[in-house]
């Protein structure tokens, strides 16, 4: 199969990438997820094979980079409260006053890890559940059980 | 629900996008891993800008603006070299400065390293005589014709220097006809004479 110019999908997909990174990774760590998932997809690139499956496929990606980045956050000597309340200056504060909503975002960040893709993918990309399935290796039934339940934890925090 | 959906929906408009910093972060990046099979730029030229193309061997195609734009002819290069093409610019910087010195009447021969590879045959061999046609001298297409080992084939020198995939560095705007009409030229005629004029070989 004939692929695409790979800067081609860096330019198509590049704000989305890094927004999802930002929302499920947190701020502090999007920048280095952004630069792994990409270097990350570039490497495989030459094996992708159905080119419909492009966004799913660079958004599995993405994920595990948000995933690692939570684990390595963890065994990390600093109290998971101390993530939501850092001082100004620090990335964090890149959210403020741009109605980005951090509070909302911590909140996505603290569901598990396919809830927090689901959610994200199919409320802010629109993604079909065909795709979103594919994504999260998952059926379709599985993945809008993961939107539903992730929607479902979300509102439950957001209005407390 | 819906409320939820809409909050996430309207905060996300507020989320900030990479930065240009960012782009360059992974261009290096890309590089310095081994992964950049086809780097490409934009180079500005009086000829307007030209898209300067480089695998590690060395450069592998210029492109003027105008005929094809500059995502078909990376499109084109996909499928003949290979898909791992990101705008790496550093890797061009060299013949960038070659040709902005070149334009500027500085530069009477180019130094960088070539990729041949997506010539073949013939027309290898017909692009590599016209790289030996000294600056501001003419050629004819029976010589380099002649000189690629096919005196015979003239209409198919023609063909082969048409389909030059590296414009300016191999200087096919230097092969005219044997009387001494200019002859065609893969970015318009406009742009031979402006070559030649440049080389002081046309008036």
């Amino acid at each position: 199969m004939r692929l695409p110019p790979f800067q081609a999908l860096y330019e198509e997909q590049r704000a989305d990438v890094y927004r999802f990174l930002m929302a499920t990774a947190g701020p502090l760590e999007a920048d280095d997820c952004f630069q792994e998932t990409w270097i990350s997809a570039l490497r495989a690139y030459p094996r992708l094979h159905r080119l419909d499956n492009a966004r799913a496929w660079l958004f599995r990606i993405a994920q595990n980079k948000a995933i690692d980045a939570h684990r390595a956050r963890g065994r990390r000597p600093v109290p998971v409260e101390a993530v939501a309340e850092r001082p100004a200056g620090e990335p964090v504060a890149l959210l403020e006053g741009r109605d980005a909503e951090p509070e909302l975002w911590a909140a996505l960040s603290s569901l598990p890890p396919k809830q927090r893709t689901a959610v994200f993918c199919r409320t802010v990309l629109d993604m079909p559940y065909r795709e979103l399935a594919e994504l999260l290796d998952s059926s379709q039934d599985a993945a809008r059980r993961n939107v539903h339940e992730g929607l479902k934890r979300l509102r439950e925090e957001w209005t407390q | 629900m819906n409320e939820i959906e809409r909050a996430l929906r309207a905060a996300a408009g507020g989320l900030p996008g990479p930065t240009e910093e960012q782009d360059r972060t992974f261009a290096e990046r890309a590089e310095a891993a081994g992964l950049v099979d086809v780097a490409y730029t934009s180079v500005d030229s009086p000829l307007g800008p030209l898209t300067v193309v480089g695998t590690p061997a060395g450069l592998v195609r210029v492109a003027y603006a105008g005929y094809r734009s500059q995502d078909d002819v990376l499109e084109d290069l996909a499928g003949r070299l290979s898909p791992r093409i990101v705008e790496a610019p550093a890797r061009l910087d060299r013949a960038r400065r070659e040709l902005d010195e070149y334009f500027l009447g500085r530069r009477r021969t180019f130094d960088l390293p070539i990729d041949w590879s997506l010539c073949r045959g013939f027309t290898r061999g017909v692009l590599q005589a016209t790289v030996r046609i000294p600056y501001g001298q003419l050629g004819t297409y029976a010589t380099v014709a002649a000189e690629a080992g096919s005196p015979r084939g003239v209409r198919a020198a023609g063909n082969a220097l048409g389909a030059n995939p590296m414009p300016v560095v191999v200087p096919c705007h230097r092969v005219v006809r044997t009387g001494g009409a200019l002859g065609g030229y893969t970015g318009g005629i406009e742009r031979k004479q402006h070559l030649l004029r440049l080389e002081g070989a046309l008036d």
